[in-house]
């Protein structure tokens, strides 16, 4: 195996994966839509901790520092809202297809 | 009496300078230079320290630790040692064992005569608050609330941090306003009450989260006391303002600071060239003066 292959198909794979960007306090973008078993990636580009949390209690992040992620797959059709708990104001939308 | 309160309100909504003393006397508020305030060693004093944030390590401070012993030094060489220090939360950045190890470490640092922390949400997001009441909860009732007294000062610590139990950050809660009610009912309107708590009690800023909902149903069971001082941290600055016998002080944090109300996208770590760091942390002095039960409140930077 070339490893620079494996690192391309890596970039390739997390480029065109379900990705919600967190910075200055919002969710980017605040609604993403997805298929059923896809997998959605946080990524928190703040220097503040956020902590995500779905309103329904189905997936939580723990803590999450300054670039670290956390990836949750959906694997039922349906709207997932989730907050941050750790900051009120930010709030964001799952919606499964 | 309300239009004076008013213009007390604008004036002091302005950010407070190191060394300026504030002295509240049946409600109104001024502020004078520190060494007119002619406080003895006899009156009553005591610190409020806040938001140290162990664990913290991005570039707004890389070393929190070491401006949180700063702050415990400038404390321990107060010229009269302070009966108490009050922590008013987010002892740690992510309420971590070891992040919790380091901070009881620090508090014991000082030379006081007693030590009382609230919660900050840091210090509870991730487990609803086990951790912090298993180390700190000591003499606390309910999710930590607490309540003493202390040379004629009737103090209340607050927890506004626990979203599970009490419907979100920013809210204290059925079940402890209820207790807040039932330990006041106790109190004389004289009693010179003190109420610490980690968020602010008034709507600083709503749309940062700088906001207690219910609030508003703690202050209106203050409002028949003669004299109330709300202390509290998470907004990283000194803020002060005058609301009848009311008065609010928000607190330096001693590990960063934060960007005022609006002025930023987000109400993240503000970052400030590394040298101008310490004009943005500080700690507390409050004293009551004995003979007329004036109270004087010190903010002071760390550098």
């Amino acid at each position: 195996m070339n490893p620079n292959k494996n690192r391309l198909a890596s970039f390739l794979v997390l480029a065109l994966a379900a990705a919600v960007r967190i910075k200055d306090f919002k969710f980017d973008p605040a609604t993403l839509e997805v298929a059923a078993g896809e997998t959605v990636t946080w990524t928190n580009g703040d220097d503040e901790i956020h902590a995500l949390v779905a309103n329904d209690g189905s997936f939580h992040s723990g803590g999450l520092d300054g670039d670290a992620t956390f990836a949750h797959t959906f694997t039922a059709p349906g709207t997932y809202p989730y907050r941050c708990t750790l900051h009120p104001q930010m709030s964001g939308t799952i919606v499964v297809h | 009496m309300f239009e004076t309160d008013r213009r007390n309100f604008l004036r002091c909504m302005a950010w407070a300078g190191a060394g300026v003393v504030w002295t509240v006397s049946g409600g109104v508020l001024s502020s004078r230079a520190l060494a007119k305030a002619a406080l003895k060693p006899s009156d009553f004093h005591f610190v409020q320290i806040s938001d140290t944030h162990i664990g913290f390590d991005k570039e707004a401070n890389p070393d929190p630790v070491a401006t949180a012993r700063e702050a415990i030094g400038r404390i321990n060489a107060l010229s009269v040692r302070p009966e108490l220090v009050l922590h008013t939360g987010d002892l740690t950045h992510t309420q971590k064992p070891a992040q919790f190890d380091t901070a009881a470490g620090l508090l014991q640092e000082l030379n006081t005569g007693a030590v009382f922390t609230v919660p900050g949400e840091h210090d509870v997001f991730d487990d609803d608050g086990r951790e912090y009441l298993a180390r700190f909860g000591k003499g606390s009732t309910g999710d930590g609330w607490r309540s003493f007294d202390s040379h004629g000062v009737h103090f209340a610590g607050l927890v506004n941090v626990l979203s599970f139990k009490t419907g979100g950050v920013g809210t204290l809660g059925a079940d402890q306003l209820a207790w807040l009610e039932k330990d006041l009912a106790t109190q004389s309107a004289s009693t010179p009450i003190v109420v610490f708590t980690h968020i602010p009690l008034w709507a600083v800023f709503p749309e940062w989260g700088w906001v207690t909902s219910d609030g508003q149903q703690a202050l209106s069971q203050l409002r028949r006391f003669g004299s109330v001082t709300v202390l509290n941290g998470h907004i990283h600055q000194v803020l002060q303002k005058v609301e009848g016998h009311v008065t609010f002080h928000t607190a330096y944090s001693t590990a960063y600071p934060q960007p005022a109300p609006g002025t930023a996208a987000g109400p993240g770590p503000l970052k400030v060239p590394a040298e101008e760091l310490r004009a943005h942390l500080g700690v507390r002095e409050v004293s009551f003066r004995a003979t007329d039960g004036a109270l004087a409140i010190t903010d002071s930077k760390l550098g």
